[in-house]
């Protein structure tokens, strides 16, 4: 099964997924840049990713754990989700979603 | 503000579970610790990112929560005396021509020591910036992320954004002292404490502070000080004149001034042998998530290792006359009389 990321630079990446991983975890895996600090624990909200539209109903709700996390996302938005609170399953394949500017990680200086 | 010089033998930077554990593997080899952290209380991530949640892979605790953690490894580390410093970042690290560091943090605090080890985990905690255009000009002058002193906001028109605990605390506290309060949140929602915010909606209700269901969008002001906040809400752009604002998005982690301490990096982290977790720069060395080797494993396990064994390589620094002899805590005597046993 597939995702697409789009970077912040507005580049969509088709990455293969497995079953069960989260999307935080897809994406740190193929080293698209993210900053998901706490390392999926819904504790941070640095694995933010904007929903395409047309898969956000696909999704299942947002837990008021996630919602409460999601306050702390200065970028937020109506298709705004926490990537690692989303599991990849056959009924996800071919999601696509793009990297949102506050789950972007420092500047590598070396 | 301390503008003296503490003289010690090791400055551990970050009070996480891997710094608070060196403070035992140091302890037990007769060396003092000072620690520094950035945040106002010990655990590190443990503590300001999951306290509540439950950790599974700690050897020996098939579960244990954050703080739970750092209580336990706080208590392990007591034995030692270890003095903690918070609320500080460590801002420079020289070397000096002896060999010895001077760590200085930007709370004016200045530690000559032998050793510095870096356990800063991710970096260190800094308040996650709003993406509004031009902030960074009214920071520290109209725009905060903390109150540092309440009187800089007694009559002024306040702006507060966000749904935890400070932003409602905050509310609650400036409401008796500002010309005007307007919390502002994206959601009629709140995570933090139901008491702060039934005692807020009460305040809404007696007009004495303002609700906004919204989002910041811009500022308006010059030099540094503004006038007004521009939100974004369901029903369109709404300006809310104001003089202060404090937006209070918890907090990430930033690397900070760590590289330009001129150690070794890869990628942001600082590299390490694994005998020693030794840096480039002698008498410093780095453990825990802030550091990289290959086949390096960020968990809080290979962290405790990384401890102890840095421990030894510091002693042959400290210590240098000393031979040190291995023992085990369950049958050493005198390890036991250093941890208090009776």
């Amino acid at each position: 099964m597939r995702v697409y990321v789009t970077d912040h630079d507005g580049k969509e990446h088709e990455l293969e997924a497995l079953d069960g991983w989260r999307v935080m975890e897809v994406i740190r895996d193929w080293e698209l840049p993210i900053k998901a600090e706490c390392g999926g624990a819904c504790a941070c909200a640095t694995c933010h990713v904007f929903v395409d539209p047309e898969w956000q109903d696909k999704l299942h709700p947002a837990t008021d754990e996630e919602e409460d996390m999601l306050d702390t996302v200065p970028d937020v938005q109506d298709n705004s989700r926490l990537s690692c609170q989303i599991l990849m399953s056959e009924e996800l394949d071919g999601l696509k979603v793009s990297l949102a500017p506050s789950a972007k990680p420092e500047e590598k200086v070396a | 503000m301390s503008e003296r010089e503490i003289v010690t033998d090791v400055v551990i930077i970050g009070a996480g579970p891997v710094g608070l554990f060196a403070v035992f593997e140091l302890g037990l080899l007769d060396i003092k610790c000072h620690l520094i952290d950035i945040l106002d209380k010990p655990g590190g991530q443990c503590a300001e990112l999951y306290p509540e949640k439950p950790i599974y892979d700690i050897p020996a605790f098939p579960e244990i929560s954050g703080q739970e953690l750092t209580n336990n490894l706080l208590e392990q580390a007591e034995p030692f005396g270890p003095t903690y410093h918070y609320n500080q970042m460590v801002t420079e690290l020289e070397k000096q021509e002896d060999g010895s560091y001077i760590v200085k943090t930007d709370d004016n605090q200045t530690f000559k020591c032998k050793v510095v080890v870096i356990a800063a985990g991710g970096g260190s905690f800094q308040p996650k910036r709003p993406p509004v255009p031009e902030i960074e000009n009214f920071e520290n002058k109209s725009v905060f992320y903390a109150v540092r002193r309440r009187e800089e906001f007694r009559d002024h028109d306040i702006v507060i954004v966000g749904g935890g605990d400070s932003a409602l605390d905050w509310t609650l506290n400036l409401a008796e002292i500002a010309k005007s309060v307007t919390l502002v949140h994206r959601r009629d929602s709140f995570r933090a404490h139901t008491d702060s915010v039934n005692k807020m909606r009460a305040l809404v209700e007696q007009g004495k502070i303002n609700f906004e269901l919204g989002q910041i969008a811009n500022l308006e002001g010059d030099n540094g000080q503004i006038t007004g906040v521009n939100l974004k809400t369901k029903e369109g752009e709404k300006l809310l004149p104001a003089t202060r604002l404090l937006p209070f998005f918890g907090l990430t982690m930033k690397l900070g001034p760590v590289a330009d301490w001129g150690l070794n990096l890869h990628e942001n982290l600082i590299n390490v042998d694994t005998e020693k977790f030794a840096t480039s720069e002698e008498g410093i060395f780095a453990i825990g998530d802030i550091n990289y080797y290959p086949g390096k494993l960020k968990l809080i396990l290979s962290g405790f290792h990384e401890a102890a064994l840095m421990a030894q390589a510091a002693k042959k620094i400290i210590h240098p006359d000393q031979k040190v002899v291995f023992q085990y805590t369950t049958s050493s005597t005198s390890l036991q009389k250093k941890l208090g046993v009776k």
